[in-house]
């Protein structure tokens, strides 16, 4: 049992507030990540949750038990480390059974639990190295042994991917989370790393200049974000932002942005929009909402025609990202690689209104959530 | 016509002063060199128009690889002499005129006789050399490890954050830079069995009179006043070395080893001396040297007494050498002296490797 709740928790350094009276919940065998980027607070957080750095003000509990005052080693928590901090000087074996040699498991027990945790992460032939042997990829693995030897009821995972090569990072992203299946233990990770908290999470805390901005789930975040950061930070490419101005026809609303018209689909809250009339608001559209040709199964009036100009196509393979200009500002359509654009080309796509999201200049908050 | 016959002229003055140049086999024309006046005569004149450039781009050709390295190596030589003749001179030559003396007699002012190996089996006969061998030992011993535990200690406290950290650092590597004879001085008058404060605060802490220690007059204590000078002035040192040491070990270890569940003993235990070995070998190595060479301290507190109680390998040599005039004999206590250094080294360094 390891829910991990949060209330107001801050941590200061003298006049200077790194993270600002947190609230969180965070339940039982959740797999949580916190995200932003660097300087937003959640290493910090993660720190104060380890117990590595005092807590400022608020309270931690962990299972429903207040542990400001708990030393690390009785939270019941193992960590995972950047740069693995794994004991030099000890094989792999003795790294992964320090912990329980320390609080005196017998030998027969830890030889168990150190067996188990190397069958479970295909590390048994390391077992007898020094780390100083070991690949990144290998190291990562032991640190995550390390972890798992005790059984711990939270693991908290602090960038463990971040030194790995992009290929590995993408096997081991699979691998943490059958981990957590396997495991049944509450999850908190940190990264900087999108991609990682989309695939990986439960829930997705979006956090920024020691605030945290958003917390759901990777579709609802993707989805509804509720500002121009979280809806920039998440999804990549980028969210294209568009300055335009609502205009009504009728019954209905439309953005205008350089002169093209975008109506906005029905089913977004009228009420919200109204106040706006006539006046500007900021416009986002994914890159993959446009299209080459009109799809099948959006209704004709969520499309609209847009036209700019192709100023660099990066073909991923699967896919191309077209760098073009319009209205003065640069943004980004994700197309299929057959569509052919040369550069200086003005190209004419179909824009699809259905998930476009409004936000306010001023506050940067969304209209619609 | 006028044009070429000044280039003549003036390519003759360059030629005339770089008259190796002119040796080149390929060199027409006729030169005769004589005491450094060199008289050029040059028939043709279009010889002497070409010749100007021709030489610096030939000079860059004319070395070959091999050359060139020899160049290299003999300017690095040329760098290396200053220091490299300084020290053939004033420690090489000596070391192995020492070497050779060892199986001589001499005496400073007569002819230097073949002794064999007199000295050698003298060795075994001189209690002296017998008890400043031992001593040597038992001070290496003993303030080996004593001054490395200090300063490894000092080093863990004065890398915390403590009030005043920087002056303590600086007080406790204060004795190693200070003047050895001046803190000597200082050192007697404070350990002075009569009326030394040391023995002042024995005497109210109520250590009976008769039990009070005699320092470096007493032989049972001669050693250990010796021995506390030496922790005392060389700690400072060490712990710097420590500091060092102890700053290039990663934090995240310790962080790791809390949420392992260790202890701060354990942590010193586990991360911190594993993570010091190779800096307490360097230590220890330096140490080791530093106590079998001892002598200034001794030189300075006990001379040598009471006794034999503080005699060591360095005093004896001094003694042999330049009170008894047996340069010979001094030699040879000195070899020995030194195939007992190079002996313990390389069994550290040996231990060392395996690790």
């Amino acid at each position: 049992m390891a829910s991990i709740s949060l209330k107001k928790l801050n941590k200061t350094y003298g006049a200077l507030t790194v993270v600002h009276d947190i609230d969180l919940e965070i339940a039982d065998k959740e797999f949580i990540i916190l995200v932003g980027p660097s300087g937003c607070g959640k290493s910090t957080t993660l720190r104060m949750i380890a117990g590595l750095e005092e807590i400022s003000g608020g309270e931690l509990k962990i299972g429903g038990d207040l542990m400001n005052e708990v030393p690390s080693k009785d939270r019941d928590i193992a960590m995972v480390f950047q740069n693995y901090a794994l004991y030099p000087h000890m094989t792999v074996y003795k790294n992964m059974a320090f912990g329980l040699h320390l609080r005196k498991a017998p030998r027969d027990v830890i030889d168990k639990q150190v067996q188990d945790a190397a069958r479970v992460l295909d590390i048994t032939h390391l077992l007898n190295r020094k780390p100083k042997a070991l690949s990144g990829g290998q190291r990562q693995r032991v640190a995550l042994g390390r972890a798992m030897v005790r059984n711990p009821a939270v693991f908290l995972l602090d960038e463990p991917l971040s030194n790995l090569d992009a290929k590995l990072r993408g096997t081991m992203r699979a691998e943490i989370t059958k981990l957590h299946k396997r495991l049944d233990a509450t999850f908190i990770y940190v990264t900087h790393d999108q991609v990682e908290a989309m695939t990986m999470a439960d829930r997705i805390v979006v956090m920024k200049d020691g605030h945290i901005q958003q917390v759901d789930t990777p579709q609802n975040l993707y989805d509804r974000p509720i500002n121009m950061f979280v809806a920039g930070f998440i999804g990549a490419p980028q969210m294209n932002m568009l300055p335009s101005v609502i205009h009504r026809r009728d019954d209905r609303f439309f953005a205008v942005f350089d002169g093209r018209e975008l109506p906005l689909p029905a089913h977004f809250d009228k009420s919200r929009i109204a106040p706006y009339e006539g006046r500007e608001l900021v416009l986002g559209i994914r890159p993959e909402n446009f299209h080459e040709l009109p799809p099948g199964d959006i209704p004709l009036e969520n499309l609209a025609p847009f036209k700019a100009v192709v100023e660099l196509a990066e073909p991923m393979g699967s896919e191309v990202h077209l760098n073009m200009v319009a209205g003065g500002r640069s943004l980004i359509a994700r197309v299929s690689p057959r569509f052919r654009a040369g550069l200086g080309d003005e190209v004419k796509l179909v824009a699809d209104v259905t998930n476009v999201q409004l936000f306010d200049t001023e506050t940067e908050r969304s209209i619609l959530y | 016509m006028l044009c070429g016959h000044q280039e003549a002229g003036a390519d003759a003055t360059v030629v005339g002063s770089n008259v190796r140049r002119l040796r080149a086999p390929d060199r027409k024309g006729q030169y005769a060199k004589l005491g450094g006046k060199v008289s050029v005569s040059i028939s043709n004149s279009a010889i002497a128009t070409d010749r100007t450039p021709a030489i610096p781009a030939r000079k860059v050709k004319i070395l070959s690889r091999r050359r060139r390295k020899i160049q290299d190596a003999l300017i690095a030589y040329s760098f290396i002499a200053p220091n490299f003749i300084g020290f053939a001179v004033f420690t090489l030559g000596p070391i192995l005129f020492a070497f050779v003396l060892a199986f001589m007699h001499w005496d400073g002012s007569n002819a230097i006789t073949f002794a064999g190996l007199d000295n050698f089996w003298r060795l075994f006969e001189d209690k002296a050399f017998i008890s400043a061998f031992w001593n040597t030992v038992i001070y290496t011993v003993v303030s080996v490890p004593a001054t490395l535990a200090c300063a490894l200690g000092l080093a863990i406290l004065l890398n915390q954050k403590i009030f005043g950290r920087d002056f303590f650092r600086t007080a406790m590597f204060f004795p190693y830079v200070a003047s050895l004879v001046a803190v000597a001085v200082v050192w007697n008058m404070i350990f002075n069995p009569e009326m030394g404060p040391v023995n002042m605060i024995l005497y109210t802490l109520g250590v009976d009179p008769k039990d009070m220690p005699g320092w470096a007059a007493d032989r049972h204590w001669a050693m250990v006043t010796v021995i506390l000078f030496g922790i005392w002035k060389n700690m400072g040192y060490y712990m710097v070395i420590y500091l060092a040491g102890l700053q290039g070990i990663n934090s995240e270890l310790y962080e790791a080893a809390d949420l392992d569940g260790a202890n701060s003993w354990q942590k010193f235990l586990y991360v911190t001396v594993p993570q010091l070995g190779p800096t307490t070998f360097f230590v220890t190595v330096m140490l080791t040297i530093q106590s079998f060479k001892v002598f200034d301290q001794i030189y300075m507190i006990t001379q040598g007494g009471p006794g034999t109680s503080t005699l060591v390998l360095v005093y004896h040599i001094y003694n042999e050498a330049f009170i008894s005039w047996d340069l010979g004999y001094s030699s040879m206590v000195a070899l020995v002296l030194f195939f007992l250094v190079l002996a313990v080294t390389i069994v550290q360094f040996r231990r060392q490797r395996e690790d």
